[in-house]
């Protein structure tokens, strides 16, 4: 009788609930209540950097629109506060006959549990345990060894963006094709063109392999490099927890509104560069907002004039990136999210915390950063980087 | 045949009572059982190599507004193990929420999510709780209101509703006895055979209402065959009772109230249904919905009052048959407002089917009986015009409350 009764003026029923957990508003509480004592759900934090509390009527406080909780970044193994900075330069082991460097990476799949969100995990396929994958940096022109093992338990490709020949294409079926468990592969070729580009899996299924971790930067610096700036890795990415062909968690670096919790910060008046790939599955466009500045857009990264000046949204489908460049203009934390709503509710949403050069030293310590995080957030490229091993 | 002479000692024949040593024989089953659980809870039995992966199930029981920018989520975990709920979306986003008493719920165990979101009144929300493996478990708002908190205005209009639904449609259909009372034996035949019509309609759907509710209850109260089974015990005793007066045959009045009794039940079904939809802000034609089951319930009163036409048994009586079989939809409706439980929702529900099946049973008996005496075969066409006449009667009148 009460299904009769909501059927009536349900405006939902077009939704279609999935089985299982579906129930109706009018089912009720059982014999008894629970205890009054509150414990497992973390207060909520108190922002870094928060110049204005939401407290002071009812619920405010209380009432974020993010994710409960932190993530335990060393069970995970990862941190996408360091990936943001963490760049893998190889290892340089010769040189070629035009005397450009010869660079090493050693790159393994494997299959790991992540925790892609406070409380829930993800099984996750990974190069080198981490999702996103190591941000693999050169510059034009480096001659790669990519020294790739397979550990998982299902095939893997590293398939790179960029010029190569097509045995190096590492497509599923294609030359060597997918590499085996257990079995390795080494894929050689010219770092070229300069951009920001990425690689992933390309063995079959596709998507499955993609969204469930298998991706990385691939960030090839110009000849010459590009102006110094404060650079991150952003990789725009997202988790079908159960596998029903849609997200239930979206984020920058895997974890969800980590950045809520964790303002980047970052200098007024510095140039930011940030290296932007999204490679969501299932959703056919991602996009980044930046709140109160305008950046200039460089296409895949590819030129070294912006391909869009002054924007403040730009759109990428999966497997398009590009580099953004802003300063910022006045201290104070400024948003960063999905202009899509709805990746951005459901965990593409962060914050840069802009502070001036005297306050830069605690706004690092605030969320647990170190002067070693500043250094490789301002030596990011190859160009200038001293080449040691 | 021969008989069988088999040789008998008294101790074979009618066993002494037990003695100790015979009762430790009964504790031995008992004993390995306890044993063959240690082993397989401390060892796994040798079955590591089955282990699945977990199995993740909780039930949402109920979603309740009790104030601007609060969700009140009550869940039940009905799966097979412990689950733990991290994160909550109310309509595609992460808000914050409280877990009482644990964001981890064990088997069998219910926990409250209170959650932080400002919702809008009269419009859809759908909250999805999401388990540590990343399963989702949906619960919906349809139409978003203020769930009703108990206050002395409130519940006299519940009370209310429940009176025009129960009390008042009852008493007026009990109005025809005078009516009744002046009818031929073979009319009257007629109304007892409209009554069966009634009752077997009443019966259909309070079963109907009582899986309905079971089908919301968590996997492990067995919703459907606790139904059957309820039913099954409940004409079962009723029965047997009769049976304890064999010989006298039960009386008119007795029949009249086991027909208020059950049908009783049954307007507690409809009460609960209405006082949960106003509760959840599903009762947006609400008046139309009273006046529906005032007509529907009208016939009620007829089946109650049409095996005492023959003895007016006074009107202290007949307020007492009014309350039993009307009285419960004021305090359904008072249940289903303010404190729905479906477990006893369901519990009552089931009885009533039972309890509605035996008095099918009496009053067709009596029609039998009557029918008899008139010497006409039980199956005429004045018998089968009643009842098809009392079914019609429910069946037509129902399409004023079913959607």
């Amino acid at each position: 009788m009460n299904q009769r009764l909501q059927q009536l003026v349900s405006r939902r029923g077009f939704l279609g609930l999935s089985i299982g957990g579906a129930a109706s508003v009018i089912g009720a509480s059982l014999l008894g209540r629970g205890a009054q004592a509150q414990d497992a759900t973390p207060e909520p934090t108190a922002m870094p950097g928060m110049t204005h509390s939401g407290e002071g009527n009812g619920h405010n406080a209380m009432m974020r629109e993010m994710l409960v909780g932190a993530v335990d970044h060393e069970r995970n193994g990862f941190d996408p506060m360091q990936m943001l900075v963490d760049w893998d330069y190889g290892t340089i082991s010769g040189e070629t006959d035009e005397g450009r460097p010869i660079r090493e990476y050693d790159i393994s799949a494997g299959d790991i549990e992540i925790e892609i969100a406070p409380g829930i995990f993800f099984p996750a396929w990974a190069y080198n345990g981490r999702v996103p994958g190591p941000s693999i940096r050169c510059a034009e022109g480096d001659h790669l060894r990519i020294n790739f093992a397979n550990f998982g338990a299902h095939p893997h490709t590293m398939h790179f963006h960029g010029f190569h020949p097509a045995e190096m294409d590492g497509v599923d079926g294609e030359y060597r094709g997918a590499i085996a468990p257990g079995e390795s592969f080494t894929y050689e070729f010219d770092a070229d063109p300069f951009g920001c580009h990425l690689y992933h899996c390309h063995a079959a299924p596709l998507k499955r392999h993609i969204h469930k971790g298998m991706y990385g930067a691939f960030i090839v610096d110009p000849p010459g490099g590009r102006p110094p700036a404060r650079e991150f890795m952003m990789m725009m990415n997202a988790f079908d927890t159960n596998f029903d062909a849609g997200n239930e968690i979206y984020a920058v670096n895997t974890v969800g509104h980590e950045f809520m919790r964790r303002p980047i910060p970052i200098k007024v008046g510095e140039l930011v560069r940030i290296y932007l790939i999204n490679i969501i599955e299932f959703d056919l466009i991602n996009s980044f907002h930046l709140h109160a500045h305008f950046f200039d857009y460089y296409d895949t990264g590819t030129t070294l004039q912006p391909t869009l000046r002054m924007v403040d949204t730009i759109m990428q489908a999966q497997g398009q990136r590009g580099i953004l460049e802003f300063r910022p203009r006045y201290p104070g934390r400024y948003m960063f999210h999905a202009h899509v709503s709805e990746f951005a509710e459901l965990g593409w949403m962060g914050f840069f915390n802009a502070v001036n050069e005297a306050d830069y030293g605690a706004a690092l310590a605030e969320i647990g950063l170190n002067d070693e995080w500043d250094f490789k957030s301002m030596n990011g490229s190859t160009v200038r980087q001293p080449e040691v091993s | 045949m021969t008989t069988q002479t088999t040789p008998q000692t008294p101790s074979e024949s009618e066993p002494q009572g037990l003695s100790g040593a015979a009762w430790l024989l009964a504790l031995v089953p008992l004993i390995l059982l306890g044993v063959v659980l240690t082993y397989l809870v401390a060892t796994g039995g040798g079955l590591t190599e089955l282990a699945g992966p977990p199995v993740e199930q909780v039930s949402i029981q109920r979603v309740m507004l009790p104030e601007p920018g609060i969700i009140q989520v009550e869940v039940v975990n009905d799966g097979p193990q412990t689950v733990t709920i991290p994160q909550v979306q109310v309509d595609d986003a992460y808000f914050m929420f409280e877990a009482n008493p644990s964001t981890t719920i064990p088997r069998f165990g219910r926990a409250t999510f209170t959650i932080y979101y400002p919702w809008v009144e009269e419009e859809a929300h759908l909250i999805v709780l999401v388990s540590s493996l990343g399963t989702l478990f949906e619960g919906e708002v349809p139409v978003a209101v203020e769930t009703p908190q108990v206050s002395t205005n409130l519940f006299l209009q519940f009370g209310l509703v429940g009176l025009y639904v129960g009390i008042v449609p009852v008493g007026l259909g009990m109005l025809w006895f005078p009516f009744m009372r002046r009818l031929s034996r073979q009319a009257m035949n007629f109304i007892l055979a409209l009554t069966v019509g009634l009752l077997v309609y009443l019966a259909i759907g309070t079963w109907l209402d009582a899986n309905e509710f079971a089908a919301e209850l968590p996997a492990f109260w067995q919703g459907v065959p606790m139904v059957l089974l309820i039913a099954l015990i409940t004409l079962g005793v009723l029965l047997a009772v009769g049976s304890v007066r064999r010989g006298t045959e039960s009386t008119p009045l007795g029949i009249a109230y086991r027909i208020a009794f059950g049908i009783g039940l049954h307007n507690l079904g409809e009460g609960l249904a209405i006082g949960a939809a106003f509760a959840s802000g599903e009762a947006a034609l609400g008046t139309f919905l009273i006046l529906g089951f005032t007509l529907h319930n009208i016939t009620e009163g007829v089946g109650i009052a049409a095996p005492i036409v023959r003895n007016n048994p006074g009107l202290r009586h007949f307020a007492l048959l009014l309350l039993i079989a009307g009285g419960p939809a004021v305090l359904g409706t008072w249940i289903g407002g303010f404190a729905f439980n479906p477990v006893l929702a369901t519990i009552f529900l089931a009885i009533g089917v039972g309890a509605i099946l035996q008095v099918v049973w009496e009053v067709g008996k009596l029609v039998a009986r009557d029918t008899e005496r008139l010497g006409l075969p039980l199956v005429n066409w004045v018998n089968l015009s009643g009842l098809v006449a009392g079914l019609a009667l429910m069946y037509f009148t129902a399409f004023m409350v079913k959607f």
